[in-house]
């Protein structure tokens, strides 16, 4: 048995040692494939996964699968606890919480992960490219970021939203929540840009001939995705809350649709006496928000070599 | 009772999560007052924790055993008050980075007199610091009264390490604890460090007990050394011994793989195969054994004791008979001769630069930018790399030659002079043309973890230098395999990250990705100075090795006089931003000609 780490002598002859070593000649398994197995020896990661796709596929293929739709009122049972025919009961107009809550899931988390991917896409690049090049880059990127910053979103959001036909509602909160939200996690990407900039293995690469961009997305980028994956992790969450805080307030998703922030803002006045017209959707928003948190634990540590738990016994 | 300190059966236990690391197993050894003790090991042998357990520096879950006694008083399961009493008192200690020793925000002057009141309680205020300009005084800082006043920020490497031997002798200690107090520093900073240590036992008459990897620093300085081994000493003897008459196939490896500065130019080491074992769950046996040319089933059986061999001279291994009198390459049976047919003088120039000028401006005000001055890094220099040919580049920290490197290395028209890669004037070269040039001449940098992105896996790493030269995937598996067998890695590597690897094999990858498109010129900057001397020459066979197979010409950049001598066919001496002397490097090095160049060599520590 040859040792784990042994620093063998330098070999100077032609035979490869792939021969010794008794692997075949195949190909070598390349930086994707490793952080894909990785992943998937994180057992909890890999279910939070399985359940948000879940989640997603529910939403938009059962409801047309259940005996009621999320508009239709059953009069005969109003404001009902959980039974067999209305599996989440109903609300105090007789509609199936189910049905509704898979609506608004529809909705929310549509926008939660659309704005979430797209807002931190968005900070990854403006934050790494002013941080990687300086110059006019980042006074532009830095004053658009600033100028962003003071716009008050929330009211812009608000003002533009009743006047979009109810078709386009979710795309146009998708667009103008992600426009609203990348502009911090950019700035933070920026500076640790400046220092991994510095870094000999930057060095290294342009030495080598490698692009700049390519050196934004092999080197730059890989070494943020901490940073990255939390702040997405993190705005799911706070992107359904933001729906939800419009919702709320008549703005962003109008009734007689639904989103889970309408639902919980509805569901929040009886809480106490009839806990499932709140349980239910908070309980969901709850889950997404905790897979997507899951999910981002993974990642994270599937690409940081340094995450001990996930190295393989040998 | 002549013992200063007398430690016996000092053991060290780090509990971690999985299993106990045993650090320190079993240290027994003596410091007479007066005397310097060397503790010499690879790093993990468990130097540092040793001193680290005497003083009780230690983290407050290490589990510490065995006695430790300070004139006759026991030290360990001291509570930590009044071993701060011991400490700064009755112990100084000097530690490896005196930047980060001293605090930034007090005056040295300051710094002292705190260490110097801070046992002496009833001493006045001004009183210390008359005492602590006194200090420096004796450490050797010039206009000591002015300088106290300066921040740790505004003194040179060295002075700031005299600065900390001034306080660990500040209140007169019987014991000296030294950490690697010159690995930081600039070779001819390091004979002066020295010179300070030995005044300083001198006047305090203290027992010096110093921890060093380097050899040249315990023959120069040390009375006695303990070769220490996977948590023991392995091998005890008066320095004078050591070198002639080792006993232990791993002394006689550590030996045999500094590099000489009386070697000839393709000389190769003697590398000691392997890396130090885990401390954790050691198998019984030697723990040598599986590096050991010598090893024998005997040797796999018990772990042997320390035993006598001589006066004074004790070693822990069974097959000492075997070792005394033989060579180092005998003993590991490697050939060290330098090949014979030497590369041709006349070959083709590679790199010719001329006149290189960078210069640094000095600004200042934040409104309204003024120059005020400029810093010449370097200053019109000129050298020739001529092809399988090695052109060291020798000087110390500031003097220019990083800059130099760099300045070549980016290809582009410098500031003032021209830089000429293999016939091409850089600064007529296009993008195109300056990308196809970068496959000719790449680079190896000092620190093997710094320079490899700790989030790409090896192969990766390996293919990036293919993929920007735009190579097929085919290609770069192929590719790719044979450059990690030709560095000494085995296939299965290359899914891995570069943080499981040792620093040795960390190196091996950074010199497998330069060499990965097959470049006519290679830049060393300063490769192997952050390894272990063991894996040191095992790097310096590899380059030889590689240079011999490819004709590579490399441009060696170096503070380290005897690695250069290994390498070197060619030398340059940098000064202040200037080539202060150039040749032929065993001209060079048998006649120096400038001042300069010969107080470089004569701080060379020798074995």
């Amino acid at each position: 048995m040859r040792q784990e780490k042994q620093d063998t002598e330098p070999v100077m002859t032609d035979a490869s040692s792939a021969a010794e070593s008794g692997i075949d000649a195949g190909a070598f398994a390349s930086r994707r494939a490793l952080i894909w197995r990785r992943f998937l020896r994180n057992r909890l990661s890999v279910a939070a996964l399985a359940i948000l796709v879940l989640l997603f596929v529910a939403c938009f293929a059962l409801p047309p699968l259940l005996p009621w739709d999320y508009s239709q009122l059953d009069y005969r049972s109003l404001q009902q606890p959980p039974s067999f025919s209305h599996w989440f009961g109903t609300n105090a107009l007789g509609q199936d919480l189910l049905a509704q809550t898979l609506r608004g899931m529809q909705k929310s988390l549509l926008i939660g992960v659309c704005v979430a991917v797209i807002s931190t896409t968005i900070a990854a690049a403006v934050g790494s490219v002013a941080g990687y090049f300086g110059g006019w880059r980042n006074g532009i990127a830095m004053w658009i970021v600033d100028l962003l910053l003071v716009v008050p979103s929330f009211i812009l959001i608000a003002v533009v939203t009743p006047r979009i036909k109810d078709s386009s509602t979710t795309f146009w909160l998708i667009v103008l929540l992600s426009a609203f939200s990348w502009m911090i996690s950019s700035r933070i990407v920026r500076g640790l840009t400046m220092s991994l900039r510095e870094r000999e293995y930057v060095t290294a690469a342009r030495y080598m001939g490698v692009s700049n961009w390519k050196v934004i997305v092999r080197h730059v980028l890989p070494n943020v995705a901490s940073i990255l994956i939390v702040d997405t992790a993190l705005n799911v969450g706070a992107a359904i809350l933001a729906e939800t805080g419009l919702s709320f307030l008549g703005f962003g998703v109008q009734p007689p649709d639904v989103s889970l922030g309408t639902l919980i803002a509805d569901g929040t006045a009886s809480m106490q006496t009839f806990p499932w017209v709140f349980l239910f959707p908070a309980g969901v928003l709850v889950l997404i928000v905790l897979c997507a948190n899951q999910i981002g634990d993974g990642l994270r540590d599937a690409l940081d070599p340094g995450a001990r738990t996930l190295r393989r016994r040998k | 009772m002549t013992e200063l300190l007398q430690v016996s059966d000092l053991q060290v236990t780090f509990p971690t999560d999985a299993e106990d690391v045993a650090a320190v197993r079993g240290m027994t050894f003596d410091v007479r007052p007066r005397e310097v003790v060397a503790l010499v090991g690879e790093s993990g042998a468990g130097k540092s924790a040793t001193a680290m357990a005497i003083v009780g520096l230690l983290p407050e879950f290490a589990m510490v055993s065995g006695s430790v006694r300070l004139h006759g008083d026991e030290l360990i399961g001291l509570d930590d008050r009044r071993m701060s009493r011991v400490r700064g008192r009755r112990i100084g200690t000097v530690f490896q980075d005196p930047m980060s020793a001293l605090t930034p925000v007090y005056t040295v002057g300051d710094q002292i007199a705190e260490a110097v009141r801070l046992h002496q309680r009833t001493l006045s205020r001004t009183a210390a610091q008359a005492r602590a300009v006194e200090l420096l005084e004796l450490v050797g800082i010039a206009q000591a009264e002015r300088r106290a006043r300066a921040f740790p920020h505004e003194l040179s490497g060295g002075e700031r390490q005299r600065v900390v031997i001034a306080m660990a002798i500040s209140n007169d200690p019987d014991l000296i604890i030294c950490d690697e107090p010159t690995t930081a520093l600039d070779v001819t900073v390091q004979a002066q460090i020295l010179d300070v240590l030995r005044t300083a036992r001198d006047v305090t008459g203290a027992g010096v007990l110093i921890i060093t990897h380097d050899l040249g620093v315990v023959s120069e300085f040390a009375d006695r050394a303990l070769v220490m081994y996977a948590g023991k000493a392995v091998e005890t003897a008066p320095v004078e011994d050591l070198a002639s008459r080792r006993v232990m196939p791993y002394t006689v490896g550590l030996l045999g793989s500094v590099p000489r500065l009386d070697a000839a130019q393709g000389a190769r080491l003697v590398p000691i195969p392997g890396a130090p074992p885990s401390m954790a769950a050691l198998p019984p046996g030697c723990p040598f054994a599986p590096r050991c040319p010598l090893a024998v089933d005997d040797c796999l059986v018990d772990e042997p004791a320390l035993r006598s061999v001589g006066p004074q001279h004790e070693a822990a291994c069974i097959r000492t008979d075997d070792v005394a009198g033989r060579s180092a390459p005998d003993v590991y049976g490697i050939s060290t001769e330098p090949p014979d047919r030497a590369p041709d003088p006349n070959a083709p120039v590679v790199l010719r630069v001329e006149n290189l000028v960078k210069t640094y401006e000095l600004t200042k005000g934040v409104v309204f930018r003024r120059r005020i001055g400029e810093v010449r890094a370097v200053d019109g220099i000129s050298f020739e790399l001529r092809q399988g040919r090695t052109l060291g580049i020798v000087g110390e920290s500031g003097s220019g030659k990083s800059t130099t490197l760099h300045q070549i290395l980016e290809l582009t028209a410098p500031q003032g002079g021209s830089i000429e890669v293999l016939d091409r004037d850089v600064s007529t070269l296009d993008r195109r043309g300056r990308r196809a040039l970068r496959g000719d001449l790449q680079v190896v940098f000092q620190d093997p973890v710094a320079s490899l992105d700790p989030r790409l896996p090896v192969f990766d790493v390996l293919a990036e230098p293919l993929t920007a030269n735009g190579s097929g995937k085919k290609e770069i598996d192929a590719r790719v395999a044979e450059l990690l067998s030709l560095v000494g890695l085995r296939r299965e590597d290359a899914s891995r990250y570069p943080g499981e690897f040792s620093g040795g094999q960390k190196q091996r990858i950074g010199i497998a990705r330069a060499l990965a498109v097959a470049p006519k010129i290679l830049a060393l900057d300063e490769p192997v100075s952050a390894l272990d001397v063991s894996i040191q020459a095992g790097i310096i066979n590899l380059l030889l090795d590689l240079q011999e197979r490819f004709g590579l010409s490399y441009l060696f950049v170096s503070h380290d006089l005897s690695v250069v001598k290994h390498l070197a066919h060619d030398v340059a001496v940098m000064f202040k931003g200037a080539v202060v002397e150039a040749g032929n490097a065993t001209d060079v090095f048998a006649a120096p000609s400038h001042e300069y160049t010969r107080r470089l060599l004569a701080a060379v520590p020798q074995t």
